[in-house]
């Protein structure tokens, strides 16, 4: 069952780490498929921590893990991930003449992927 | 670990925007590495450790086969000459003697010239133009200020030295107390790890920073607001309420603020909303307004560009004079609308974070890259240079966040090129060619009105 919610990409310790050590590496790429979710909603989509889980829009999709965190620190309908090639796949084009792509606050839906 | 070792004192850090100079670097010659960042931040030890030297990386490629630099050099050269609609892209990464060469490319082959500022702060780039600026430098911040409100920002894992150095719990000439003397007020829909130093946490609904703004600003005027404000933007009117007195009463109040406004829905009118308030509270009290840049040289390559263009970002060459204008000139709507028919990109990596459709198009025309690592856009690059690190390897001048420039003291030499070097390479072949493309046109001209006489 896809559910609709607001993703919020965004700078973390740990994608400033390891985008150091470099972007072609695995802990970069593992920090940035890394989807942060409250653990109120996991319940509600049958998650649990290290699940895969499908993230799409109209622009495209992307395939990451989720981690639970805390209902008090991340709002219910509100998913957060560090910056990074998953996100850019959800990033629509459009700047409304800003030249900024809106890259946060995006509306994705999201699914638990069956294995 | 070798015994040719050294010591590098008050050596700066470039990761990120706070470039703090006072880095203690202990540095193996012959290994070529650092080994020790004393003061350095957890960003800043990474970016120390792992900057190392990849000895037997190539220097230089052209189509994924190794190639002398001067040869590079000259593929890069005639590549953006043959190119009707160049684009540069880039450059927070890299030093402000890097930039002013790349700003002369584009101005000699009539391309473009776009920062990592237009997907970053380019929306308060846009906002100063239209409101201004009430601006300090982070000294006075650390000595004067007795209010600090981040906004849309997570300083304890963008920038971790900012609260410890400049805004929190340093202790200044006017604010000898440090924290104890400070509110800090941090505003941001998630709990973050900067949360932990609020004394005042809001926490708005998504997407409602524009109304708070607006809110704010009325309160501030003495206007009425909305009985359902909470409703629209959770958080209760006698929160912002209390937050306006506090603003107004304060000595010396700062807004540093982050992506959380320019990245979403509202852009400039976020950052254009929340500088019109610092300038309207400077009828009672001193207030300033910052943003938390970046990159170690995002600052320097606003100044630079500006310097050279009368622009901060986004200029176009094509006429033969600089033009600006986010939404035209910016390099994610020139490579989505596939305008661009080549790019040089300089530390930058945007076919890993821009969106789809731009990385599409970039994937389909020549780039030329100059990064220390290689990276998703360096991979498929048609010319690509490796090069040096700003600041362990590379002298030169970076810009902090409060546009205060700052020499660099390298730890150790690199056997890879600076992109300064590279760029001025490029430059002066670029205008040889160009020189040589206007002759052959002027001849061609002369034969045609000399056939139609």
């Amino acid at each position: 069952m896809a559910e609709k919610m607001i993703l919020i990409p965004g700078r973390s310790s740990k994608q400033g780490t390891s985008l150091n050590q470099g972007k072609l590496k695995d802990e970069y790429k593992q920090v940035t498929s890394t989807l942060e979710m409250n653990k109120d909603d996991m319940e509600k989509l049958d998650l649990i921590d290290g699940d895969e889980v499908r993230l799409s829009n109209d622009t495209g999709e992307t395939t990451v893990r989720c981690l639970g965190v805390k209902p008090e620190d991340l709002p219910a309908g509100t998913l957060f991930i560090p910056y990074g090639p998953p996100s850019s796949q959800l990033m629509a084009s459009d700047t409304a003449g800003s030249g900024m792509p809106l890259s946060k606050h995006m509306e994705v839906e999201i699914e638990k992927i069956s294995t | 670990m070798s015994e040719n070792t050294k010591v590098v004192k008050n050596a700066t850090c470039t990761f990120c925007g706070c470039v703090c100079d006072d880095m203690e670097l202990h540095v193996d010659i012959d290994e070529k590495r650092i080994t020790k960042a004393k003061n350095a931040c957890v960003l800043g030890r990474a970016w120390f450790a792992e900057h190392t030297i990849e000895e037997d990386a190539p220097a230089a490629m052209i189509d994924g086969k190794e190639v002398s630099v001067d040869e590079a050099i000259e593929e890069a050269a005639q590549t953006l000459v043959k190119a009707k609609f160049p684009i540069t892209y880039g450059l927070s990464d890299s030093t402000c003697e890097a930039q002013r060469q790349a700003v002369a490319i584009s101005d000699i082959i009539r391309g473009n010239i776009d920062t990592t500022s237009s997907v970053c702060h380019g929306p308060t780039g846009m906002a100063f133009q239209g409101i201004g600026e009430s601006t300090s430098t982070l000294g006075e911040v650390k000595n004067r200020a007795d209010l600090v409100i981040y906004w849309g920002a997570n300083p304890a894992e963008s920038h971790p030295r900012h609260f410890g150095r400049y805004a929190v719990t340093p202790k200044g000439m006017f604010t000898p107390l440090g924290k104890k003397g400070r509110t800090i007020v941090l505003v941001d829909v998630r709990k973050t790890k900067s949360s932990p130093v609020a004394d005042i946490l809001i926490r708005p609904k998504i997407g409602t920073d524009f109304e708070i703004l607006w809110a704010l600003r009325a309160l501030v005027k003495g206007k009425k607001v909305a009985d359902d404000i909470e409703e629209q933007t959770g958080v209760p009117l006698a929160t912002l309420q209390d937050l306006v007195d506090r603003m107004k009463n304060c000595h010396y109040g700062v807004f540093f603020f982050g992506m959380g406004l320019t990245m979403p829905r509202g852009r400039h009118f976020n950052t254009g909303a929340l500088l019109a308030l610092a300038t309207d509270l400077n009828e009672f009290t001193h207030f300033v307004a910052k943003p938390l840049r970046g990159h170690g040289n995002v600052t320097g390559a606003d100044n630079v560009v500006s310097w050279q263009t009368g622009y901060p970002f986004s200029v176009n060459f094509n006429f033969g004079y600089p033009r600006f204008n986010p939404g035209e000139f910016s390099t994610v709507d020139l490579l989505a609308k596939g305008e661009a028919d080549a790019a040089m990109i300089i530390a930058s990596d945007p076919a890993s974070n821009f969106p789809k459709r731009a990385i599409e198009h970039l994937k389909s025309i020549p780039v030329i890259a100059l990064d220390t690592k290689s990276t998703l856009t360096s991979q498929d690059a048609h010319v690509a240079f490796r090069t040096s690190t700003y600041g362990i390897n590379t002298a030169g001048t970076v810009y902090r966040m409060d546009d205060v420039p700052i020499t660099l003291r390298p730890a150790y030499e690199s056997p890879f090129p600076d992109d300064a070097t590279i760029l001025t390479g490029i430059k002066k072949r670029v205008n040889e060619l160009m020189l040589a493309k206007h002759h052959a046109n002027g001849a061609i001209g002369e034969a045609k009105v000399a056939a139609h006489i």
